[in-house]
């Protein structure tokens, strides 16, 4: 019986043939835990064993909140880096941990389990990314394993060309509008198509990344050439056989969805649920006061998405009563964005260069919001209170419509100045 | 009593990101819901339900979510659909998620959980509601957790728990 992409990663990780619905206790290539969730998993560790199962295989960065914030933070990380020190860790503290994951660790293949919700991200290339709460992290640094229900696989297949100004984060934001909060909640979203083996890497990462907004256990992209490119890009030696990763002739999947993308318009999530999706043309209408544009989160802040934003806003100022944050999604993609003139460029603009993490995503720090102000944000998630305060309102769109955002002041189709 | 809820409340309703920075199980109890409905940690009481239509606890991975839920008491989350790093969440701190049609079960319903024979009791409703509590869940509950469990029966003892 032919097996999907999941079904043949956990398979190679438990020894024998699985399919969906089986229970199983897999071997796991990477446990990742952060500055929020790890402090959570370690005193549930401890209650089970003394060391980790191996050193080289866990992974805790600095993201969410880093540097520390305030004392309560600065409290968590201490706890953290304890443990990390005891053990023989070390903490990276290079940017948002998912980002880290892919241009370092991640391989095709791969079984993963991070503890942070949008740990399905890492399957852009072509991995089995799950994310789990702090318990399982716990056991999983204790055991090197984790217990699993191998799940259903939905294929989602994106063919068509994309117009000038709509990117996979427009494509991605039309699939949560049809799929809902919990369309594909527990199960596996495998990304396929020619508009898919198209996108680069970090374009798939967008991809994957908001398929946990749509509840997902993973989501993943069938590993090729783009992959074998990334890896290459990030000095990576590692090679793999497409015919053993790629799903069977004969998988079963739960369901198979196709969407042709080439007449999509750039879309925008308005608050304070993901299928709340318009295209920006029409919201653009309302003419909504923007008072903060974010730039930045594991979903867009690569050097991809940097480059679209600086040709924007090469041509055109920023709106004065706008704070435009850039958050480069990582270390590397910082030194990218300085060695192509951009992190002088920006700041000249009077844009906010923040450190690479996680930002102002999650409402800690860096661009914390008050009662009924705006922002356009090209994270993931925008849930009320999730910025700031709860009477703030977040809207989610691609890069490009942030950057028009940035330049009028209100929400904006980025086309006409691209 | 029952607190209702609609649906997809997510984490940042239940313990928000912002004051989600301790590792104090009773700190995070005087934090649930504090923007979402600021009355509930100040009133909850010990046994009480949380009733919740679809996909209940979406959203980040954050286990304080669960953890704040249990040290207010929740005696059980009983939601039509629940999110898969909650329910998981749920299963390994051994707090009952119960999935159940719960569209007819009022604030005062007096309820009580029959986990043998899988049912939500609504004593005030005289009414006796189908629900799912998978095997692993209720072991888990017997357990008072994953982490218990473990720490009794040995690193081992992982494997015993799909046994049927």
């Amino acid at each position: 019986m032919g097996q999907t992409i999941a079904e043949k990663i956990f398979s190679q990780h438990v020894g024998k043939k699985v399919y969906a619905g089986d229970f199983v206790i897999a071997k796991l290539d990477l446990v990742m835990a952060h500055d929020t969730t790890c402090a959570w998993a370690i005193d549930p560790f401890y209650e089970i064993a003394k060391k980790v199962w191996d050193k080289k295989k866990i992974f805790i960065p600095f993201d969410h909140a880093f540097p520390a914030p305030n004392v309560q933070m600065a409290k968590l990380q201490a706890k953290i880096r304890k443990f990390a020190n005891e053990q023989g860790i070390p903490i990276t503290t290079d940017g948002v941990c998912h980002q880290i994951m892919s241009e370092r660790f991640i391989n095709p293949g791969n079984l993963i389990l991070g503890a942070d919700s949008h740990s399905p991200t890492g399957g852009g290339l072509g991995a089995l990314t799950i994310g789990v709460g702090s318990t399982d992290a716990a056991i999983a640094m204790a055991t090197g394993t984790c217990w699993f229900r191998v799940p259903q696989t939905i294929r989602i297949n994106v063919s068509g060309k994309l117009k000038k100004g709509v990117f996979s984060k427009d494509v991605i934001l039309m699939i949560a509008k049809k799929f809902g909060p919990e369309g594909g909640n527990y199960r596996v979203l495998e990304y396929g198509g020619e508009t898919v083996h198209n996108f680069s890497v970090p374009a798939r990462l967008t991809l994957t990344n908001m398929s946990a907004e749509m509840g997902a256990k993973a989501a993943i992209v069938e590993p090729d050439e783009q992959t074998e490119k990334y890896l290459k890009e990030n000095q990576r030696l590692y090679k793999f056989d497409k015919k053993s990763l790629w799903s069977d002739a004969d998988a079963v999947y739960e369901k198979v969805m196709n969407y042709d993308v080439s007449e999509l318009t750039p879309q925008i999530a308005e608050p304070p649920d993901i299928d709340r999706v318009k295209s920006v043309s029409e919201i653009e209408k309302k003419k909504i006061k923007v008072d903060q544009v974010f730039i930045g989160s594991c979903t867009n802040c690569r050097i991809e998405d940097l480059d679209v934003v600086y040709k924007m806003f090469q041509k055109n100022n920023l709106n004065p009563n706008v704070r435009t944050i850039i958050t480069p999604a990582s270390k590397l993609v910082f030194l990218q964005a300085l060695a192509k003139g951009y992190i002088e460029f920006f700041t000249k603009k009077n844009a906010i260069i923040l450190t690479p993490g996680c930002g102002p995503c999650l409402g800690r720090h860096g661009g914390v919001l008050y009662d009924n102000e705006v922002c356009v944000s090209t994270s993931n998630r925008n849930f009320t209170g999730r910025m700031g305060s709860p009477k703030a309102l977040i809207y989610l769109a691609s890069p490009a419509t942030a950057a028009a955002s940035a330049i009028t002041g209100y929400i904006t189709d980025p086309r006409k100045y691209l | 009593m029952n607190w209702i809820f609609r649906n997809n409340i997510n984490t940042d309703l239940i313990t928000p990101g912002r004051y989600n920075i301790t590792t104090d199980a009773m700190e995070l109890a005087k934090i649930t819901f504090i923007e979402h409905r600021p009355e509930f940690s100040k009133t909850v009481k010990n046994g009480d339900f949380i009733i919740a239509g679809n996909n209940f606890g979406c959203g980040s991975s954050r286990e304080t979510a669960v953890t704040a839920l249990k040290a207010c008491g929740i005696k059980a989350v009983i939601a039509k659909s629940f999110a898969r790093i909650f329910y998981r969440n749920c299963i390994d701190q051994g707090l009952l998620a119960i999935i159940a049609p719960t569209d007819n079960i009022s604030e005062n319903d007096k309820l009580r959980i029959d986990i043998e024979k899988q049912l939500v009791m609504n004593i005030s409703k005289k009414k006796e509601i189908k629900a799912v509590i998978p095997p692993l869940m209720i072991k888990l509950f017997e357990s008072a957790g994953i982490i218990p469990y473990l720490k009794k029966n040995g690193l081992g003892s992982l494997k015993k728990l799909f046994e049927v």
